[in-house]
């Protein structure tokens, strides 16, 4: 299968990578610096609800929580988009009205991508159709595992053009593919092949995201910014939980890709729980002690 | 292509996070005799200043002859008396109590370490006072094992030990020394380095508290002098010497003609090889982590970085981009990774150096960080075009300070890297398994690390090749120098 990527892709070693990451979680983070990373976090947030179980109720409860995760005085930020399945797309525009927050959706199969292209396509331009300035994408895992990476990319490169206006963000779910040396490669792959953003997981398999699979992806599109001087986006996605982790991420990407990659433009969580946890902690940073969680609004 | 550029700027500073957990510093030091804290015979005592700031920090006290001599006494009689026929169950038992009062007091001996030697408390805390307390329960498990680690032999001790240590790893050197020693039925005369004395006497605190009888380890300090007493004292059975290549020459020569036994662990100029199969990113860590780690106070430090022509300016570039995110600054902050420069002596060496590479004509390289305005420090930084014959590639600059030079085939590599009167370590950077092989095969270097560097563990021999030393500390064989067979 000839294909070829224009950049070369650097070989990746698994304890050095994971060594690496390691050193991010030992920055103490205090005072004004966690009040900023706590807001920037909130900031750069996709808050996402991906459930069968999801209703018209619940999505409205996301996107009131969106434009304002907490009371005033707290000065916390809205978060960066909502994430959501095709079907609940149309509803969250409508909340989401006058408030410039984007709705994002994913779509292509997801999680599994396991669908014939022309559905997936279709998926998408439903999505867009209804509304959704974001895509978050899954590739074909099958077929990158196979080696066949003209596929992945064609399939890429199609999705780009149906989303039209709306930002492509790439899901590759690393927890599948599973070496660094996968992700590194799939990672350039899905760069060249038009990603607006690159994303670790859907959060449907573990392991989701993590400091090191992450670590890869920001030293990917650091790499191609260098090499052609175009910023692609990174996004981890599921098992982010805690604002403790989140501010190891953005220890990571400000020591990495350095101050430009520190906006919603370039970076994203994505995740459900995190704003509970980042809530908790501006709290306690404004009015001096932890309160119950029952004191904070569910997203 | 300057629209092309990183921007590590300011938009998540992180705040200043100092260490907070108080400390216990006396104003003044005695020397440890014979279980005791006593003031010298003459009464005479030298500062020991803190580097990241140049002021004093606590008064230390100046062994003379007649004080080492006191001191050598007191280990002989406690070798003869106690610790030499003790059980050696039970002299396993005395050391892994010791290792268990350093885990206990680790945070405070962390910060009077980074305090007196400059390095910061990231190191101190996550690698000097883990590998301490390893090296006590290391070896704590060897002292009722001696007949399994030489097997058919009797091993028996040696008698007093000598022991002269530097001022990069105050603790951890203390550590490589005692712990053997002890475990082996030796007793011990303990010389910190000058710069570094304050942790050694809190080591001997927790001896007291363990309840080691007294006199099995008594600690000297006192410049290069003392050292020299300790040396030629006629009732020293054993030395061990870890320093400079030109003082481990001398202590060579002095006990030439005499049945003391030596081991010694001197500098290092180590290569690290890095082909262009390597994993680029990790190996520039790893190159990072070789030669900034503890302000490049380290004798297996990487301090000459070989690059595979094909790679080097790509690698360059990732250096130059590396360099600009090492924070330089106080040692007690939790985020510094850099710290101070131990001695006001070693910033003029290694100034010195750097202004004859760039005499020399290679071209010089350094970090923009800021520095603090008062005490000693240096940026980290990189030399390009650098060859055999530069002095910064053949002498030793214990700073932060790389001499990058390049080769194009495996021959030349190797060539390269043996060139040199030193040969402690060397570091190898490929994917390739069998290349890592057969590199290792040819170089001349007591501890190679393949894609990874400065890795440090008990159970692992350490020392040198040619004017790197010999003997080992560490691992079964650091056993073999503290006993008769």
């Amino acid at each position: 299968m000839a294909f070829s990527l224009q950049s070369s892709v650097p070989r990746v070693d698994q304890v050095g990578v994971e060594e690496r990451a390691a050193k991010f979680t030992r920055r103490s983070i205090k005072n004004d610096a966690k009040r900023n990373g706590l807001r920037m976090a909130v900031a750069m947030m996709d808050l996402t609800t991906l459930e069968g179980a999801d209703s018209p109720g619940k999505v409205r409860q996301l996107c009131r929580k969106a434009r304002q995760p907490m009371a005033a005085r707290y000065n916390c930020p809205p978060c960066a988009a909502v994430c959501v399945y095709p079907n609940q797309v149309a509803q969250a525009v409508a909340e989401l009205d006058g408030s410039g927050i984007p709705v994002a959706s994913v779509a292509t199969g997801f999680p599994s991508g396991q669908y014939p292209i022309k559905l997936r396509l279709e998926d998408v331009r439903f999505a867009v159709g209804e509304g959704a300035r974001e895509i978050d994408m899954v590739i074909s895992r099958g077929a990158f595992l196979e080696g066949d990476l003209a596929r992945v990319s064609d399939e890429i490169s199609a999705v780009k053009e149906s989303c039209d206006q709306a930002h492509l963000k790439v899901i590759f779910e690393t927890g599948e593919l599973q070496t660094y040396d996968n992700v590194r490669l799939v990672s350039q792959l899905a760069i060249e092949a038009g990603a607006d953003f690159i994303k670790t997981s859907t959060g449907k398999v573990s392991p989701a995201a993590t400091l090191p699979v992450t670590l890869v992806l920001v030293e990917t599109v650091r790499d191609h910014f260098l090499a052609t001087g175009q910023r692609v986006g990174v996004k981890p996605a599921g098992g982010i939980r805690t604002a403790k982790q989140a501010l190891q991420y953005l220890v990571m990407v400000k020591e990495t890709a350095g101050d430009d990659w520190l906006t919603p433009e370039l970076f994203r969580f994505g995740a459900s729980s995190l704003l509970g946890d980042v809530e908790l902690q501006l709290a306690k940073l404004e009015d001096g002690g932890y309160q119950s969680a029952d004191y904070f609004s569910k997203g | 292509m300057s629209d092309k550029k990183l921007n590590f700027g300011r938009a998540f500073d992180f705040a200043p996070a100092p260490e907070s957990t108080p400390v216990e510093m006396r104003k003044e030091y005695g020397l440890f005799i014979d279980g005791e804290f006593v003031r010298p015979k003459e009464g005479r005592f030298f500062w020991s200043i803190n580097p990241a700031t140049g002021k004093r920090l606590a008064k230390i006290a100046k062994a003379d002859a007649a004080d080492v001599d006191k001191a050598v006494t007191s280990a002989r009689r406690a070798y003869n008396k106690v610790w030499g026929k003790m059980d050696p169950s039970e002299r396993g038992k005395y050391l892994f109590r010791i290792a268990r009062l350093i885990q206990e007091k680790s945070r405070e001996l962390a910060i009077l370490e980074s305090m007196d030697g400059g390095k910061p408390i990231k190191e101190s805390r996550d690698v000097d006072l883990p590998l301490v307390a390893a090296h006590f329960f290391y070896y704590a498990g060897w002292a009722d094992k001696l007949d399994y680690a030489f097997p058919g032999r009797r091993p028996t001790p040696v008698g007093v030990a000598g022991q002269v240590i530097p001022w990069n790893f105050p603790l951890l050197m203390a550590a490589w020394k005692i712990a053997p020693a002890l475990a082996c039925g030796n007793t011990v005369v303990l010389k910190p380095a000058e710069t570094t004395s304050i942790t050694a006497m809190h080591l001997a605190r927790i001896f007291q508290e363990a309840g080691l009888p007294d006199g099995v380890v008594n600690i000297v300090t006192g410049p290069g002098e003392t050292g020299e007493a300790l040396v030629n004292h006629d009732g020293i059975d054993k030395l061990a010497f870890t320093g400079s290549t030109g003082v481990g020459k001398q202590i060579a020569q002095s006990v030439a003609g005499t049945d003391k036994r030596l081991t010694l662990e001197l500098g290092g100029k180590a290569a690290n090889i890095v082909f262009d199969d390597a994993a680029i990113e990790q190996a520039v860590e790893g190159v990072i982590n070789g030669i900034y780690f503890n302000q490049g106070h380290v004798c297996c430090a990487g301090s000459r970085l070989l690059l595979q022509e094909s790679i080097h300016d790509d690698f360059v570039a990732r250096l130059k981009r590396r360099i600009e995110t090492l924070r330089v600054g106080d040692p007690l902050d939790k985020n510094t990774d850099v710290g101070a420069i131990n001695s006001k002596e070693q910033l003029g060496r290694i100034t010195e150096l750097i202004g004859s590479g760039i005499d020399e004509g290679a071209e010089f390289h350094e970090s923009t960080c800021p520095l603090p305005d008062s005490g000693y420090w240096c940026r980290p930084s990189f030399f390009t075009g650098v060859t055999q014959s530069h002095r910064i590639a053949r002498e030793e600059i214990f700073g932060p300070v790389l001499s990058v030079m390049s080769f194009r085939t495996p021959a030349e590599a190797i060539e390269r890297a043996n060139n040199t009167c030193y040969g402690l370590s060397a570091g190898i950077w490929t994917d390739k398994g069998s290349k890592i092989f057969a590199m290792a095969d040819q170089l001349k270097a007591g501890v190679i690390w393949a894609n990874t560097f400065n890795k440090f563990d008990p159970t692992s021999p350490f020392g040198g090749y040619k004017e790197s030393g010999f003997g080992r500390e560490g691992g079964l064989q650091g056993l073999a120098p503290y006993v008769r067979l």
